[in-house]
């Protein structure tokens, strides 16, 4: 159920502001993929792209292809609401519907998908929070509000909320930028064992998480600003971080840039 | 007056320390009283001025209402009392005969029929238009709608119930016609001929309420953090889906209380609903039935050629129309903190 995604000559504007320029990268299943770079070199606009996020903003648009198992996400006869259900997505801020309580949260994507049978969302409710890591935390006040957890339960929630519907790919855009060391370390170990059944693609500023959690490695740059983002280096990350090829790319992970 | 805690911090702990550290409402730590006055929050002359300024200014305003309450509650209970119907259940208005007999009953079933007719037409049109414009229509032509609706909303009311009135109104015969050849198995709207009925009046009532309504809603649902939308459509939704997911939950307590605005409009509103009802004074079920009164039609009406008692009875008429205002905003406030932990205001 985890899928491949091949990007070639990827373009993505903002009105008439071109923000990241011709990129090319092939993710392959049941990896972790990071995008690292300096902030505004584009890594959460590819990242959107990725499940036709971007265009949701007024006059945004893309050019190129985005294959996911070699089926255009793009191509005219596509329905993005159908791509965004194959291809989950988790924001840098935990978003659960504030109105909604945690139950209702988890299934919330599976109603969308007309699922109605009362055992199913139960049985789908507890294995998304395993999944999640939080169901022995929660399983007591499912119908308590979402928004009353901590941040860190909040973004795992959402993780939840996304694995629900059983996409075959996982959008990450920071997700822990806004959580503690501790709620840190549970995401990333939540990252590891999603890995097994979903292709992961995950944005973040933290270095030692990219070399923790993830298999390749995709670093973004701009020249100066105002200059579209574009993909420098992308490799294994063992290869980005000890032994890159580009001189910017062994800059910008050892620290004497960005 | 006040005591200047710093003086008397430095023994005991370092400045600033003390004063910037202790929340005002926190008891004094234990220690001594030197801590104690230390702990206490600093109060400047400013604060003195504007605490008293509002005190004064909240109990005049409170002691103002009571003495206009008590005034009209005098006033009515003379005419109450000289009444020889029964005030709740009468169906008749004769306060300047002698004697006195009258009753709010057809008036206050006109009040509350029209305007929960009203709001039934108008509230669904409002949130549309809301969502149109915020979560469809293109950028540009979204901030010039909600310009638009913005000005609308400011103009009074009863400029809508004239357009009502004069251009609506005559044109309202045909669709009260279709309603009764089509609807006419339903009590409400079977009749023996169409006229300027309850129904009228709630389209016009509709009418003025509606720019209100719509220009609420919409500050209501522009409020719905980008982050649920975004959620939403991340799931997949549709954009219906995204609305019915995220932003109608999220303004449904916007929504409701913009509604009850309009409502307390509606049941107010008097020139207008004047002009449109025959001012009859029997209970109807048949709402296109010329035939009908709201009671601050009523006032408007009866107030001129009214004699004391006559003043008196409207009054109490009026005090009815206040208490059914206040019941209505009760059930409305009590809906909106029935959840209110989910209402998304902690996020
Ligand atoms: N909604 C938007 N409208 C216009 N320009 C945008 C918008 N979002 C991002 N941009 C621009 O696009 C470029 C890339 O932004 P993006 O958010 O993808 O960067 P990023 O790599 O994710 O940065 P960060 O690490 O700070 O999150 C930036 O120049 C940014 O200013
Ligand atoms: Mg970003």
């Amino acid at each position: 159920m985890a899928t491949r995604i091949d990007v070639t000559g990827l373009t993505a504007y903002y009105g008439k502001f071109k923000a990241v320029a011709d990129v090319n990268l092939s993710i392959e299943p049941k990896n972790v993929t990071a995008f690292i770079g300096p902030s505004g070199c584009g890594k959460s606009t590819v990242l959107r792209t990725l499940n036709r996020m971007h265009e949701v903003l007024p006059g945004a648009r893309v050019e190129g292809k985005v294959l996911l198992d070699g089926e255009d996400l793009y191509g005219a006869g596509t329905d993005p609401v159908n791509v965004r259900r194959t291809v989950g997505m988790v924001f840098q801020r935990p978003n659960p519907f504030p109105t909604m309580s945690i139950y209702e949260n988890v299934i919330a994507g599976l109603k969308l998908n007309g699922v109605r049978k009362k055992a199913l969302l139960d049985e789908r409710v507890e294995e998304s929070l395993r999944g999640a890591n939080l169901w022995e935390e929660v399983k007591d006040r499912l119908g308590r509000p979402g928004a009353g957890l901590s941040g860190g339960q909040q973004q795992r929630l959402c993780i939840a909320r996304a694995i629900a519907v059983e996409p075959q790919v996982l959008l990450m855009d920071e997700p822990c930028s806004a959580l503690d060391p501790i709620s840190t370390l549970a995401i990333e170990d939540l990252i590891t064992k999603l890995k097994s059944s979903f292709t992961i693609v995950i944005v973040t500023h933290n270095m030692q998480q990219a070399s923790r959690v993830s298999d390749a490695t995709a670093f973004f740059s701009l020249e100066k600003t105002g200059d579209p983002g574009r993909l420098v280096e992308f490799d294994k990350t063992s290869k980005i971080f000890s032994n890159p090829t580009e001189k910017r790319t062994e800059d910008y992970v050892s620290g004497r840039f960005g | 007056m006040t005591t200047e805690p710093d003086s008397s911090a430095d023994a005991a702990e370092p400045r600033g320390a003390a004063t910037a550290t202790a929340p005002p409402q926190d008891p004094p730590p234990a220690g001594g009283p030197t801590v104690a006055a230390a702990s206490k929050p600093r109060v400047g002359t400013a604060d003195l001025i504007f605490k008293n300024l509002t005190r004064t200014a909240g109990f005049g305003l409170l002691a103002l209402i009571a003495v206009i309450a008590i005034f009209l509650v005098l006033r009515a209970t003379h005419a109450l009392n000289a009444n020889t119907g029964n005030f709740l259940t009468t169906e008749e208005w004769f306060p300047n005969a002698s004697p006195p007999k009258f009753g709010v009953a057809a008036t206050l079933y006109g009040t509350v029929v029209s305007a929960a007719v009203a709001m039934i037409i108008a509230v669904p049109v409002a949130v549309g238009i809301a969502l149109f414009i915020t979560v469809y229509a293109p950028r540009q032509l979204s901030s010039v709608l909600g310009y638009i609706v913005d000005l609308l909303a400011a103009v009074p009311s009863v400029v809508y119930g004239l357009w009502g009135l004069i251009v609506l109104a005559p044109h309202m015969k045909g669709i009260q016609l279709w309603l009764n050849d089509y609807f006419g198995w339903i009590p409400l709207f079977s009749a023996d001929s169409v006229g300027r009925s309850l129904f009228v009046a709630s389209v016009v009532l509709a009418i003025m309420i509606l720019p209100i309504v719509a220009a609420l809603s919409r500050e209501v649902f522009l409020q719905v953090p980008i982050a649920h939308r975004e959620a939403a459509l991340a799931l997949g939704a549709t954009r219906w889906e995204m609305i019915r997911t995220a932003v109608l939950p999220y303004g449904k307590p916007g929504v409701i209380s913009a509604s009850m605005l309009g409502l307390g409009r509606a049941m107010g509103e008097t020139i207008a609903v004047a002009l449109v009802l025959p001012a009859s004074f029997n209970i109807s079920a048949h709402l296109l039935s010329p035939a009908g009164n709201t009671i601050a039609a009523n006032v408007a009406n009866g107030w001129g050629e009214a004699n004391d008692i006559g003043r008196g009875a409207l009054i109490a008429s009026g005090l009815v129309l206040f208490i059914v205002t206040m019941i209505v905003n009760i059930i409305a406030r009590a809906i909106v903190a029935r959840r209110r932990e989910f209402s998304g205001s902690s996020a």
